[in-house]
This record gives C-alpha cells, structure tokens and sequence, in this order.
C-alpha cells in the first residue's frame, strides 16, 4: 500500500505507520516460519516410521492348532485363534476400549480384559462392554502349511466378518 | 531478602488479607511445592536415565543404592500430590469468593491454565519409573484420545509415538516433564502473581476494603514462614514413612489387574465404567472445561462482594445442591452398569445413544427438576446459579474419584477399600 494508491482514502498512511505494518508483516511471517520449523521437526520423525516393513511371526505349522482354540503368542502381541470351522485369525492382544492386555479365560470360553472388564467371544466380537468395538487384528498367511502372522500391519475393524478368517 | 520477596508482595497490605481463612495460604503452598518439586527434580535428574531398558534399573538403583535416594524420591512423589490437591484447593477458593470476575478474570483462565500444566506434569512424570503400574496408568489415559472423533489417532500416535507405548513415549514424556512444562509453568506463574497484584493484591470483603494498611515484613511474610515450615515438615513426614510406589518392570504383555489410571483421573476412569467413551472422555469433560473457562465471562447480577459462597442463601444453595449431587453420583455409581443396564434395555440402539445420550438426559432433567423446584432457580441470581452448577459438578467429580481411588478392586468390580 503506497501514498499513490490510496487515492479513496481521506489519510493517506504516513511513513511510520507504514513502516509498523511492514514490521507487523514480518513478524507474522516470522511466526510462521517458526511454527512451522517446529511443526516439521516433531513430524518428520513419525513419518520415517510409517514405511517399516513387513514383519512376520512364525507361529507354528497348521496341524499344531487344533479347531477351538487359543493360543497366546506374546512375544508378537496376539492370540493366534482357531474357530470352529478351521479358520485362523490373530488377535492383538490390547483391549479396544483403553488398551489394556486382555487374557483369555478357557472357563468362560472369553477373553476379558482387566481394567474394565470388557469381554470378547474366540472371534474377537464384544460380549460385554464398556468396549464397543471387537478386537484388533493382524493378517494371517498360510505358506506351506506355517502359520505366519504379519504383526506390522494391524487392522481395526467395526464388525468381525467371514473374509477376515483364513483357511488352510 | 526482603526487597526479593517485595517483589511477589506490595510493602504495606489489608491487615483482612492476612486472616489465614481469608485463602488458606493455598497459592503460596502450592509455589513452595512447585520449588520443592523442581529442587527434588533436578537431584533425581542426576540418577534417573530416560530409556525403556535403563529407566526401571535406575529408580531401584536409586532406592537402594543411593543414600537418601529413596527419600528424595519420595518428597518429590509426595510433594507432586500436595501440589495437585493444594493448587485444586486454591482454585476452588477463589471459585468460592467469587475471585475470578472484572480485573481478575483473565487471571482465572490463566490460574485454570497452570491446574492443567500441573496435571499434565504429574501425568508425564507418572511414566517415567517404567514399572507396571505406570505403564499401564498412562496406557489407558492416552487411549481415551483414540475416541476423539477424525483426529483422535493421530493425535495418539504422535504423542505416544508408535501403536503402543515405547521408547519414543519415554522421551517424550521425560522432555514435557523436565524441559518444556517446567518452562512453561514457570512462565504461567510468575504472570499469575503479577496479575494478582495488579488486580489489587487478593480478593477482600467490602467492609474491609478500607482499613488502615500493615507492613508486608512482618506481617505477611512471619506467617507465611510457618506455613511454609509446616507443610515442609509434613512432607518429610510423609516422605519418611510412606514410600513411593514402584511395582515390576514394565510388561507390555500383562496387565495387571485393576489397571487404575493416575489417582487424579480416576474419576475420568469411573466416568468410562458408566457411559459411552464419546461422552465419558471427550464430551463431558470438554463441556465441563469450556464451562469453567466461561465463568468469568457471564453477565453477572451483583458485583462481587467477595464473601465465601456469595451470599447466606448462596451458602444454602450451595449445601443443598453438594447434598443432591452426592445422592445422584452415589445411585448412578451403584445403579449403572451393575443394576441398570440400558445398552440391554436399549439392545438395537448404538452406544453413543442406550449409554450416552439416553441416560445423560435423565440426569439432566433430574437436575433441571431439582434447580426448579428444590432451589427455586428463578428466584437466585445469575452468581448463584452457576455456582450450584459448579457445586453439583464439583461433588459428582470428587464422588467419583474417590469411588475410582478407594472403592474399585479387581477387575475395577465395586467394594470397600478393606477388601482391595
């Protein structure tokens, strides 16, 4: 904004006031740099982890689980769980209301978490809240008969479903 | 000395300031915490290392082999409790003579500020032992933002940096708790004092206002002397007999059985046994913040006269809405979910409606009945009003937290602390 330009207006702005906007303006886009230099330093380092790569855990091979079972493979966060029909899926081990481990109880045929006491059926689906939505799980591939579990993609889900389940 | 100390304190005050019920002494408690705190931090810096394979080693090594390691540690434990209770005592003190209207408002939002500073500072130094009990306290807090509804995952995982607590979350949290909130409260606190001041030192009854003034030294500062020497021997007293908790390492696999969150939240906690998380950790408490932040901004009816609880009918008031409240949080702890269990009653209906919207509104509307009809809330000035709403809040809340601290065993089931 020059003296020239402001012909509608009755002041025109004086040297000083237009040396203040000038010192206003650089303050602002100084803000901003520093803002944004922060806001880049805490980023960057979230980013670098998103392309870690495929981790599989090893659970056993097919005939080591029998149908209607669980079992708990801690050392990879998840219950490996053999339903009924033959299928397999692996359960993270967190509840999903506030992330609490939960454990499976063979009596009650239930895994329950300890902070609320939540509780979920073999397949993960949500018997008792408070948690409203049934367990996290990780993808499951069978090659050769292993069992192998890809425990760096964990998967949320809003209803436990067929096409989560895999087959031998 | 003294010309230091006149810098927090003007040279001649209202010889009514110095009435020790006047404020209890609770601000200047909590800044003498906040030193203690900071001295007993710096000292525990020089043994405590901040990774997840060291940390855990390093508090045993300073409760056993470092002489008066374990005391230190419990000073500092101590120390951050009577600070919580001190500075949220404080605050209900100038709620309660109506210190947070005109000249002081802007103060109260910065007062509400430092309460949320302390919190989030006794928060992130609740992780750093790297044992059980801290683990999984801080796993559940920080899972609440996971229901923040579009933003909430990548607000948690940038905080805890990862899926699950890890070493990033360490050093995160021991930077927030050893760097940046230091800096920050320190900052907030000697803003706070220069507005205290500013607003004519603190807030006194009318017909007090024009006494002839005393001498700060000594008046003023003998008193707070012995205050300061009592509350620093009770905590050696605490921190001699009553040890800070440590439990196993920290075992991301096991859970241990009832996982409390940190004493302060636990009312937060109880509030998720009873309602959709929606509502129990996002909307209530953000509603009750945003509230709090209001309350000097209202239209109010009467200038502020400074007495405790407004007026005689507002000290009524007050007693009969504390004694409402009780009542209510105490039906609603034991009715739901144990006995009323309304995602049953309700079965097609979503979470956020059968336990949170349905129930929330039969509680609304009991207090809109009991305001009406009990209080006669037409009647009370705008002052009154949202101080028997802030009453009933207040009740329900330590209700609560004491129910999450004293009442809740295993399996968070309901039963009396001697059985826990």
């Amino acid at each position: 904004m020059s003296k020239t330009e402001n012909n509608s207006n009755k002041k025109p702005i004086s040297r000083r006031d237009f040396l203040t906007l000038v010192w206003k303006g650089l303050g602002v886009i100084a803000l901003i740099e520093v803002v944004v230099i922060i806001g880049s330093y805490f980023f960057s380092n979230k980013k670098k982890e998103k392309n870690n790569s495929v981790r599989l855990f090893e659970a056993g091979t097919v005939n080591d689980f029998k149908n209607n079972t669980v079992s708990a493979f801690m050392g990879g966060h998840f219950y490996l769980v053999r339903l009924q029909d033959g299928g397999f899926m692996a359960l993270s081990i967190r509840c999903t209301h506030l992330g609490c481990s939960i454990s499976w109880e063979d009596a009650k045929n239930q895994f329950i978490c300890p902070c609320h006491s939540s509780a979920f059926d073999i397949a993960g689906e949500v018997l008792n809240p408070p948690a409203t939505k049934p367990l996290n799980y990780y993808p499951v591939l069978i090659e050769k008969g292993i069992v192998k579990v890809d425990i760096s993609n964990l998967k949320d889900r809003n209803s436990v479903r067929k096409e989560q389940l895999i087959y031998a | 000395m003294l010309s230091f100390l006149l810098h927090f304190h003007p040279k001649k005050i209202n010889p009514a300031a110095l009435k020790f019920t006047r404020t209890f002494g609770l601000g200047g408690m909590a800044v003498l915490l906040f030193v203690l705190e900071a001295l007993t931090g710096i000292l525990l810096r020089f043994y405590y290392i901040p990774t997840t394979f060291e940390a855990y080693q390093s508090i045993v090594n300073l409760n056993s082999q470092v002489l008066f390691g374990q005391f230190i540690r419990n000073i500092h434990y101590w120390g951050s409790i009577l600070l919580i209770l001190t500075t949220f005592l404080h605050f209900l003190r100038v709620f309660f003579t109506s210190a947070y209207r005109d000249a002081r408002a802007f103060n109260w939002i910065i007062g509400l500020l430092m309460l949320v500073t302390v919190f989030m500072f006794n928060f992130s130094g609740y992780l750093l032992p790297w044992d059980q009990l801290a683990y999984w306290a801080v796993t559940v807090v920080t899972n609440i933002l996971l229901y923040i509804p579009w933003v909430g995952e990548s607000f948690y995982e940038l905080i805890i940096g990862g899926k699950e607590l890890n070493s990033n979350t360490l050093h995160t949290f021991f930077a927030f708790h050893t760097a940046l909130l230091p800096f920050v409260l320190l900052l907030l606190l000697f803003y706070h004092i220069w507005k205290v001041r500013k607003a004519g030192g603190i807030i006194l009854e009318e017909q007090n206002q024009k006494s002839e003034k005393v001498d700060v030294m000594p008046h003023l500062v003998h008193k707070e002397g012995i205050v300061a020497l009592v509350i620093v021997a009770l905590l050696f007293v605490l921190a001699l007999i009553f040890d800070a908790p440590l439990l196993e390492k920290a075992n991301p696999t096991g859970s241990i059985n009832p996982v409390k969150a940190p004493w302060y939240f636990a009312g937060l906690q109880e509030l998720l046994l009873h309602f959709d998380p929606i509502f129990a950790a996002i909307l209530i408490p953000m509603g009750i913040l945003l509230f709090l932040v209001w309350i000097p901004y209202f239209n109010y009816d009467k200038e502020p006269t400074g007495k405790w609880f407004l007026s005689e009918k507002g000290k009524n008031t007050t007693l009969q809405t504390a004694i409402f409240s009780f009542i209510l949080t105490i039906l609603g702890i034991l009715l739901s979910p144990g006995f009323v269990r309304f995602e049953k009653l309700l079965p097609g209906f979503p979470g956020y409606l059968s336990n949170g919207l349905i129930p929330i509104t039969i509680m609304v509307g009991l207090v809109w009945l009991f305001f009406k009809y009990r209080l006669h809330s037409s009647k009370l000035l705008k002052e009154e009003k949202i101080q028997a709403i802030f009453v009933f809040i207040l009740v329900a809340f330590v209700i609560l937290t004491l129910t999450g601290i004293f009442f809740r065993g295993k399996n968070m089931e309901l039963m009396m602390p001697w059985n826990i």
